[in-house]
């Protein structure tokens, strides 16, 4: 009897799961449908789900009128850059937070989340000016340390967390194992916080990838992103659903498929702990 | 293999540094319409003329781009070198010494032949700060199959009552047909640009001369109140949602028996690709109240020189170049005379070959000649523009009333409640930008 009740609430939890899985994933679902229709059909009232005219026209229109591989590769320096220095140094900050704390450990992290309350819209003009007399308008570098900035307090408040988790008794049984700083680093540490540095990666990464104020405001041509590339498929007079489908499906596609992969990651680092 | 490698990379390097010298790159802001993408098309036409010259196009969604573009001028960023801007830029930035008047377009580039009402919107003080690249007003689109089904004969000059009661009659909700259908979606750009344009028509003005707000007097109320009951009775559902996107979309997929909007849906609503009434649209002048004006607005996308830019130079040449007589011939040659992009120059309008293709011509040139942007309306206003006063503040009022009166559109606010809110929005606005006491 009590087997069963598990078995039903298996089945209940599973579809429950499967039905709110299919909810969040809808509007993806919904773009990469409407990038295989015609503009027309893509606005039509009431909407076709399944049964239209499929075609890949949108795609060949995106490819010809787009570089989409600059755009990509821009995507990927500025994201990839942004999240390597901003994990370069917020490894040591939070690991020295975590592992030696002050008294005012406390203010100093909650100074660096108070910068992300203030809207980017306020600082940009002073930005682009500084911007301007340092040359680095349009350019990747310029891209890779905004967004690195933007960025740190939370990768810095997520390493802290994870690290903070990490029971000092393990070091200490270590040491009395007889094992060095550096023994102690490799074989202790890196293990237990190599799925926390995961997750803090990957989500840095997908939140630089998706960053849209800045990317837009700071750059032209060579230094454009993917976001531009998206932003340059809607239109006031015409239709555009289609083809701005089409953008922001091959836009989104890379960091989907990494993500894909690396879900296993992603869950591990959330859930992570030492001790649970 | 060491040697080998040095030997690659340093020869890479050179062929980088080589070629960018001796060439202006011209970095140009646009947005995703169908004649901006084609004009993008044909830049290989342009930098054939002038191989010194090379092109790199910047599109983006519109309120992005003007974001974008008044950063950048505003701080002198020098990141483009020609701009996309609307009618409504041109007279504030160009006060501002924002833009780089345009003397140079050359000889045979013809400045009277540009339509005097489209020249004055991108003029100031006579002086010329920015070339129209396509101009557009706004007309009636009429689906003339259902008016001859209902025994109804559009005038070209319809008064609002004619539109009124064809609209109502035209309507069968059962087979999904609506009469009109109408800007709802809140925006100085969307729902605004139809209802100052309609408010025009009735009398209405958004300032009297003393930069008071208007909206408690009793051409306003006519106006937002018509259109409510209009558009509840006759208008399809969500109208307050719709756009001209959504409009266009409703329109060619047969659902609207009217469509009052921009001129350049024209060539849209009758291209056989995109719309399923492509043979049985009429076209006639936006309507009036008898009052002497048509409620019509006037638009151009133009082209324009940041004062940041340091090619200003060539860029004129392109300028010249993208809206000249000439560059119509080249798509016409590539893309037939439909294409071409309409609303800014006499003798297009007197080409027997476009006449042919385009058969709203004659009725985007009476709308475009039927608007007035330094006369508006009935009474007089101390601003210029049609569906928009050229004031750096009104981007923001006119989309506050926007939201206003698109809340009244969808029966959460009563006309009356909409009007007030839009009143004291506008006069607190206009009180802290220092224009009134």
């Amino acid at each position: 009897m009590a087997r069963m009740a598990t078995r039903q609430r298996v089945v209940v939890s599973t579809i429950g799961a499967w039905f709110f899985g299919f909810l969040i994933f809808f509007p993806i679902l919904w773009m990469v449908l409407a990038s295989f229709k015609t503009e027309l059909e893509a606005f039509a009232i009431p909407p076709s789900f399944l049964f239209f005219h499929w075609t890949t026209e949108n795609y060949a229109t995106v490819q010809e009128r787009s570089d989409y591989l600059l755009h990509a590769m821009n995507s990927i320096i500025i994201a990839g850059g942004s999240t390597l220095i901003a994990l370069l140094i917020a490894i040591p900050a939070a690991w020295s937070m975590a592992f030696s704390p002050t008294k005012r450990t406390k203010d100093i992290l909650l100074w660096m989340l108070s910068t992300k309350m203030m809207p980017p819209v306020g600082v940009l003009v002073p930005i682009y000016l500084i911007y301007k007399s340092f040359g680095l308008l349009d350019s990747r570098i310029g891209l890779v340390f905004i967004l690195c900035l933007g960025n740190l307090p939370i990768v810095i408040w997520m390493l802290f967390t994870y690290f903070k988790e990490i029971p000092r008794d393990i070091l200490e049984a270590a040491r009395m194992d007889g094992a060095t700083i550096g023994r102690e680093l490799i074989y202790v540490l890196t293990p237990m916080a190599i799925p926390g540095l995961a997750s803090t990666m990957l989500l840095n990464l997908i939140l630089a990838w998706n960053e849209a104020f800045w990317t837009l405001n700071l750059s032209t041509s060579n230094a454009a992103p993917l976001t531009t590339f998206i932003a340059s498929y809607s239109s006031p007079e015409g239709l555009f659903w289609a083809k701005l489908s089409a953008a922001s499906t091959l836009a989104i596609a890379p960091i989907l498929v990494l993500g894909w992969f690396s879900q296993k990651q992603l869950v591990r680092g959330l859930t992570f702990g030492a001790v649970k | 293999m060491k040697h080998v490698l040095g030997a690659v990379c340093g020869a890479s390097c050179l062929l980088l540094a080589v070629p960018a010298m001796a060439e202006t790159t011209l970095t140009i802001a646009t947005v995703n319409n169908g004649d901006m993408i084609r004009m993008q098309g044909l830049t290989g036409e342009f930098t054939k003329k002038n191989p010194d010259i090379s092109v790199k196009w910047v599109t983006l969604e519109e309120n992005v781009l003007r974001q974008r573009v008044t950063t950048d001028i505003a701080t002198k960023g020098g990141q483009f070198d020609v701009l996309t801007i609307g009618t409504y830029e041109v007279p504030i930035w160009a006060k501002k010494g924002w833009l780089v008047p345009l003397a140079n377009l050359g000889a045979d580039y013809d400045v009277a032949d540009l339509l005097p009402k489209i020249k004055d919107a991108v003029s100031v003080d006579g002086k010329l700060y920015a070339a129209p690249f396509y101009g557009e007003s706004s007309m009636v689109m009429y689906r003339t199959d259902l008016f001859d089904k209902a025994g109804l004969k559009m005038p070209e000059n319809p008064t609002w009552d004619f539109v009124i009661d064809a609209a109502k009659k035209l309507t069968d909700k059962s087979a999904g047909v609506y009469g009109i259908c109408l800007r709802g979606k809140a925006g100085w750009g969307e729902n605004m640009a139809f209802l100052s344009a309609m408010a025009n028509s009735y009398g209405a003005r958004w300032f009297d001369e003393k930069w008071q707000p208007q909206f408690n007097t009793p051409e306003w109320k006519a106006t937002l109140t018509t259109y409510v009951d209009l558009m509840k009775q006759a208008g399809p559902p969500g109208a307050s949602s719709n756009g001209f996107n959504e409009n266009l979309a409703l329109f060619n997929a047969g659902k609207c028996a009217m469509w009052i909007d921009a001129t350049v849906a024209a060539s849209f609503v009758t291209n056989p690709k995109d719309s399923k009434v492509a043979d049985k649209v009429g076209f006639a002048l936006a309507p009036n109240t008898g009052l002497g004006k048509n409620a019509n607005w006037l638009w151009a996308w133009s082209l324009a020189i940041p004062a940041g830019s340091k090619k200003a130079e060539a860029a004129e040449k392109f300028i010249a170049w993208a809206t000249s007589k000439d560059y119509t011939k080249v798509v016409a040659a590539k893309e037939g005379w439909a294409n071409v992009p309409p609303g800014t120059r006499t003798s297009l309008y007197q080409n027997p070959e476009y006449l042919k293709v385009a058969p709203f011509a004659k009725l985007t040139l009476a709308s475009i000649d039927a608007a007035d942007p330094n006369k508006p309306t009935v009474k007089p206003v101390p601003y210029v523009g049609v569906q928009y006063a050229a004031i750096p503040e009104f981007q923001g009022i006119g989309t506050q009333v926007g939201q206003q009166f698109s809340a009244a559109l969808a029966g959460s606010m009563t006309v009356d409640a909409a009007l007030t809110a839009a009143q004291s929005s506008t006069e607190r606005e206009m009180k802290r930008a220092g224009y009134i006491k």
